[in-house]
């Protein structure tokens, strides 16, 4: 029964990290309609960026994931710059930006790889005083506890973002319609950007989370959480905020159970591609439906 | 207030507005009539900068919008009020106003939701229903409160009678009366000649994206061409 507990916590952990990474990647789907692949690579510099501001740079954890997720949010402003905008006035724009994306994703890893090396890294130990706690025989620590509640913390604000302020508003009006958009006076190519800005910042939180749940961070981490967040979103509804968050619980704990179940680890990466087959069987729009990105 | 002068519009080699010039002079409703795929719609959507001209320029109280993006131009005072009403339906009626003043100051934007749900009293009953939740009627009558909240100095209105039962036609009808009377400004697109031409002062019938006969309303209302195409008599 305690392992049941255990991996009950260690699913939503990770199913949290999952989760936070996935809202960014619906959030530009939401409101373009396209699948931004260059976000797992964004993921990815975000942790590693993380990395550098500890170790070279010297500066706390404080400053530096703060930092970190800010530099990702710029990549992200990059990315649409270049990757994006000069597509946008296209009839094939989804299929466009797709496949240029992908060739921004090759460009943010090989310069990660050119600055980091191919190595797997880590962040230094005891950045964190990290306290272990004993619940018989379930082990919770400080670490995991940080991560969950940062994941967590991120989309409540995403959500009151969207919801409650004047710009997530105009995102939203975006996401339903860009020409009633404009003609409500709503700049369209500043929002976008802001939503790029906004779901860079979250993927690159995510990625230094993973970074510090696994304690491993590698230039090539992006692709195993590129499927993961794909069929998280698919899981919880393209473009829904709420089911992102809710897919990717729903996630970590399919995935954390498969392995208790089978004890086969190795069927980890199975569970994603089991999950998208399901879920586009049996409701292919997803566990919360579509276009709620515009419903917060 | 505002002048547009040889008008072209083009989607790709298609030209869908040639050489329309025309006048909305302040405090005036003018109406754009005509058959259905005439380019009464797309002068609107070049008015506010959604369709690119590829040649005409626009004088909007003296300046020259012509190249100027959409969202500046409402800053600019031009609202439209698009054709099939286009409310931002999964947003609350409340948000679809506070948005219809995006570029106002937040103070100005609740004293004018408070004025707009005066005009339209089911607007504040149903205040955070989804906006796709309301009826056709319903939703014309959100479309155009959320044209009025930019406190535009010049109102496009597309088909605002467009689908709607007569009842609601005669009531938005009305409301377009009173808003001439507060002398608010409107440039009017209608197939429904008779209703437009009632409470415009000018008129111009549009076909195959071109000005065909232009006049005061009332002498257009009388002018027997004019009935037998638009109006439905014989």
């Amino acid at each position: 029964m305690s392992i049941f507990f255990q991996q009950l916590i260690n699913g939503f952990f990770i199913g949290s990290v999952y989760g936070l990474f996935a809202i960014g990647y619906t959030l530009v789907f939401g409101v373009l309609d396209i699948l931004n692949l260059a976000h797992a690579a964004i993921f990815t510099l975000g942790g590693l960026s993380a990395l550098w501001l500890t170790t070279t740079a010297g500066l706390s954890p404080w400053e530096a994931f703060p930092l970190a997720t800010l530099f990702s949010g710029v990549l992200g402003l990059v990315l649409y710059r270049v990757a994006f905008a000069p597509l946008r006035r296209r009839a094939d724009s989804n299929l466009s930006g797709l496949i240029s994306s992908i060739a921004m994703a090759i460009v943010f890893e090989s310069a990660a790889m050119g600055i980091f090396g191919a190595r797997t890294v880590r962040f230094p130990e005891g950045m964190f005083p990290n306290r272990v706690w004993h619940f018989g025989s379930i082990i919770l620590t400080s670490l995991q506890l940080e991560i969950v509640v940062v994941a967590l913390a991120l989309m409540v604000v995403l959500t009151a973002w969207l919801k409650h302020t004047r710009t997530g508003k105009a995102v939203r009006a975006v996401a339903e319609s860009e020409n009633t958009a404009r003609l409500l006076g709503i700049n369209v190519e500043r929002i976008v950007s802001e939503t790029f800005f906004v779901s860079s910042a979250l993927g690159g939180a995510a990625g230094i989370l993973y970074g510090l749940y696994f304690d491993a961070l590698a230039p090539n981490m992006g692709h195993s959480i590129e499927l993961k967040g794909l069929a998280v979103i698919i899981l919880g509804g393209m473009g829904s905020i709420p089911g992102a968050i809710l897919g990717g619980i729903a996630f970590g704990l399919s995935e954390v159970f498969t392995v208790e179940l089978t004890g086969m680890s190795n069927l980890r990466d199975a569970v994603a591609f089991t999950v998208l087959l399901l879920i586009l069987i049996l409701k292919p729009s997803g566990l919360l439906g579509r276009g709620r990105v515009r419903e917060a | 207030m505002l002048s547009a002068t040889d008008l072209q519009v083009a989607y790709g080699p298609v030209v869908a507005v040639n050489n329309v010039s025309f006048r909305v002079p302040a405090g005036s409703i003018v109406s754009l009539i005509g058959p259905n795929g005439a380019g009464k719609t797309t002068i609107l959507n070049a008015l506010s900068g959604l369709a690119p001209l590829r040649s005409g320029s626009i004088l909007f109280n003296g300046k020259d919008i012509s190249r100027m993006s959409a969202h500046r131009r409402v800053s600019e005072g031009i609202a439209q009020v698009p054709e099939g009403r286009q409310v931002l339906a999964g947003m609350s009626v409340r948000e679809n106003l506070e948005l219809g003043g995006y570029r106002r100051p937040a103070k100005e934007v609740n004293e004018d939701i408070g004025k707009m749900e005066e005009y339209f009293p089911v607007l504040r009953q149903r205040s955070k229903a989804a906006a796709g939740s309301l009826s056709g009627g319903e939703q014309q009558m959100l479309a155009i409160a959320r044209g009025l909240m930019a406190r535009p100095g010049l109102l496009l209105l597309d088909e605002p009678s467009l689908g709607l039962a007569p009842l609601v036609v005669r009531f938005i009808f009305e409301f377009i009366q009173r808003l001439r009377d507060e002398g608010q400004t409107i440039l009017l697109v209608e197939q429904n000649a008779r209703e437009a031409l009632d409470v415009s002062s000018y008129a111009y019938v549009i076909e195959s994206g071109r000005i065909v006969i232009e006049g005061r309303a009332e002498q257009l209302r009388s002018d027997p061409a004019i009935a037998r195409a638009y109006l439905g008599l014989t």
